[in-house]
């Protein structure tokens, strides 16, 4: 057991150190500016060697053991820069389910940044039951028809592709007649809509209309009525610890917090320290147990969990800190409402837990 | 990086969690049934798991052990000896545990006090039991002359102190694990409105937070064990509370939510939840870490 880096892990932190402090105050890091400019900050990152660090070579990656996101989560945070960019998910998805065609096609322009990607999921009417979603994908030809309505759509207003899940067989069981497509955002029959969330940033989620949209058949990521199993290893995999990049941010948020305060800090920050801490610690065990091979199932819910608790945590924090005459501190405690809604709520994470961990048949 | 345990740690781990479920009281009545104890006690003797310092084993295994015990209640001591061995290094066949603010802790049987005085190690008698709010382990009134026995280093010092917050930490998540899965258990057969209480979101869910809570804990106790003997002793005992500080809220919750799902029962003298939840408010005051203790600059 040793929690300190190995020779190899220090050198790559020395490399990105560097390359960090060159690049110092060049990216913005949060608001809309943020979001507009992240493309531009994922294929600087690419470019240099710094993401995708844990992906197959064939696509662009470097197949590092994932501790390494883990360093690049820390570094970014330390140098102010702004935060990998999150679609470990996408890569996932695409990656297990796709053909070997659609893998070569599409996973290293979604690594390398120079194509981006949205996530094609929730609904107006399905939101924490999915599989209650309406859109339908009909087939017309060589070509699938899209309908629906899409929201809480990260970055769909800048995406090229959209990982859509539609359903394809209205009288099949509603787990089992849904299918997913990779679709281009540009053409007609796709309409934008932003959403303006509760701290005022109006680029990070939309929502999306597809009325006619196409889509070539061969652009379906696995068989037909495999969209529900694809969904799944999406959002398993949106909860896993390395994927939960944000939590070296909430230490980088505690420490700024902590250079403000005057006297004795309010014990709402020692808290946020404390538990920023464990979460920083609470990762790398569970980076760690990958190395025995170990593939996360419903634990993830548990991280998940353990994460919203903290951000919302560090929110309390910078609230206690004057938040209501601080916009940026007010955005930070607005900004951490939503961990416990998006991924998948918190009452649906504690559902996971107690029915596939506890065994408490809930 | 590699937070995981080594063999050799997880097999010493599970003979702890077996020789605990094998002699640990089972109930409250348990508690009282004197042989019991004494097997217990000559079975932990046996182990040498009481001098595991001064035989060279680093504050990780010293933590699974004490975690274990508390999952299983054990009520033999095993922190204050621990502690104690760890400041004398030298393996004597005479019961010796340590003494904080004027008090012997774990000083069931104990006959001998160690008091360390800044640098300065004193040692004193163990007197008269001390009324606890612990039903498993016992302080005892200290008494002197007391006797320079030697002196360590301003290092050995601080990593003692560290060693001191991590072993009741462990002692916190062990208690923890052991009321949660009492409630777990007893969630699954306890029937209300034709079916088992755990099959409610509104019990289910109290449960889903505890075991979140237990495996923040696991991990930050990991680390600060790991820390005892590998970061500076500053660094060791910063790690030392963070850690405290969390497991022993998250252990006081888990207790309260495993009292709350067991109901009416739950607050009596025969279940045991009352006996973990003790045990958690005991090990809470045992060097106590405070949020306004908390270097911000460090986390």
């Amino acid at each position: 057991m040793d929690f300190r880096d190995s020779p190899e892990e220090a050198a790559f932190r020395e490399r990105l150190r560097s390359w960090l402090a060159e690049r110092a105050g060049t990216f913005p890091t949060s608001g809309d500016d943020y979001w507009r400019r992240q493309g531009e900050w994922h294929r600087a990152l690419h470019a240099a060697g710094f993401f995708g660090l844990s992906w197959p070579r064939a696509y662009g990656g470097q197949e590092l053991p994932p501790v390494y996101d883990v360093i690049l989560d820390e570094e970014l945070a330390r140098a102010g820069a702004p935060p990998r960019p999150s679609l470990g998910y996408l890569v996932q998805g695409l990656g297990r389910h796709g053909s070997e065609e659609l893998r070569r096609r599409f996973l290293p322009g979604m690594i390398n940044g120079t194509e981006r990607w949205c996530q094609g999921f929730s609904e107006p009417g399905a939101g924490s039951d999915l599989a209650a979603l309406t859109t339908t994908a009909t087939r017309d030809g060589d070509e699938y028809v899209v309908h629906g309505h899409k929201i809480w759509t990260s970055y769909s207003d800048v995406a090229d592709w959209c990982l859509l899940l539609a359903r394809t067989d209205p009288d099949a069981p509603r787990h089992q007649g849904i299918s997913a497509f990779v679709v281009s955002m540009h053409q007609p029959g796709i309409e934008q809509r932003p959403l303006k969330m509760i701290n005022g940033v109006t680029t990070e989620f939309g929502q999306v209309l597809f009325e006619g949209a196409r889509v070539p058949a061969d652009q379906m990521v696995g068989a037909p009525g495999e969209g529900w199993r694809l969904a799944m290893t999406v959002v398993g995999h949106e909860r896993e610890p390395s994927t939960l990049g944000f939590s070296a941010r909430y230490g980088k948020t505690v420490r700024t917090l902590a250079a403000r305060v005057e006297g004795a800090p309010p014990a709402e920050l020692a808290w946020a320290a404390v538990q920023t801490e464990m979460l920083r610690l609470h990762v790398r065990r569970r980076l760690s147990e990958q190395l025995d091979g170990v593939s996360h199932g419903p634990e993830g819910s548990l991280d998940k969990l353990l994460m919203t608790w903290v951000e919302q945590d560090v929110g309390h924090a910078a609230l206690a800190m004057g938040g209501t005459r601080d916009p940026e501190l007010l955005s930070t405690y607005l900004y951490s409402r939503a961990q416990s809604v998006m991924g998948g709520t918190s009452q649906i994470q504690k559902n996971i837990i107690a029915s596939r961990i506890l065994g408490l048949g809930a | 990086m590699d937070a995981r345990l080594t063999t050799e740690q997880r097999e010493l781990r599970a003979a702890a969690a077996r020789l605990a479920d094998e002699l640990g009281p089972g109930s409250v009545l348990d508690l009282d049934d004197a042989d019991r104890v004494a097997r217990l006690e000559k079975a932990v003797a046996a182990t040498g798991w009481r001098t595991l310092r001064s035989d060279g084993a680093s504050g990780v295994e010293v933590a699974l052990v004490a975690e274990e015990f508390a999952r299983g209640l054990v009520d033999v001591p095993f922190a204050g000896p621990v502690l104690a061995d760890d400041l004398r290094r030298d393996d004597t066949a005479e019961p010796w545990t340590v003494a904080v603010d004027g008090e012997a802790a774990d000083a069931r049987d104990a006959r001998r006090v160690l008091v360390l005085q800044g640098r300065r190690i004193l040692a004193g008698r163990a007197g008269h039991a001390v009324a606890g709010v612990d039903l498993t382990r016992r302080n005892a009134e200290v008494s002197g002359p007391f006797e320079p026995v030697g002196e360590v280093s301003a290092e050995h010092a601080e990593r003692w102190r560290a060693l001191a917050l991590v072993v009741t930490c462990a002692d916190l998540l062990g208690a923890a694990r052991g009321a949660h899965t009492l409630a777990c258990e007893y969630a699954k057969v306890r029937e209300q409105y034709g079916n088992p209480i755990g099959s409610y979101q509104a019990v289910a869910h109290l449960l889903a937070e505890g075991l979140a809570l237990i495996e923040g804990s696991i991990s930050v106790l990991r680390h600060a064990a790991w820390a005892v003997d590998e970061l500076t002793p500053a660094e060791a005992v910063h790690a030392a509370r963070v850690a405290k500080l969390y497991c022993a809220r998250a252990a006081r919750t888990v207790c309260e939510t495993s009292v709350q799902v067991h109901g009416g029962i739950g607050n009596t003298w025969e279940c045991l939840a009352h006996v973990y939840l003790r045990r958690v408010l005991a090990s809470t005051d045992l060097f106590p870490a405070g949020l306004e203790e908390i270097d911000l600059g460090l986390s």
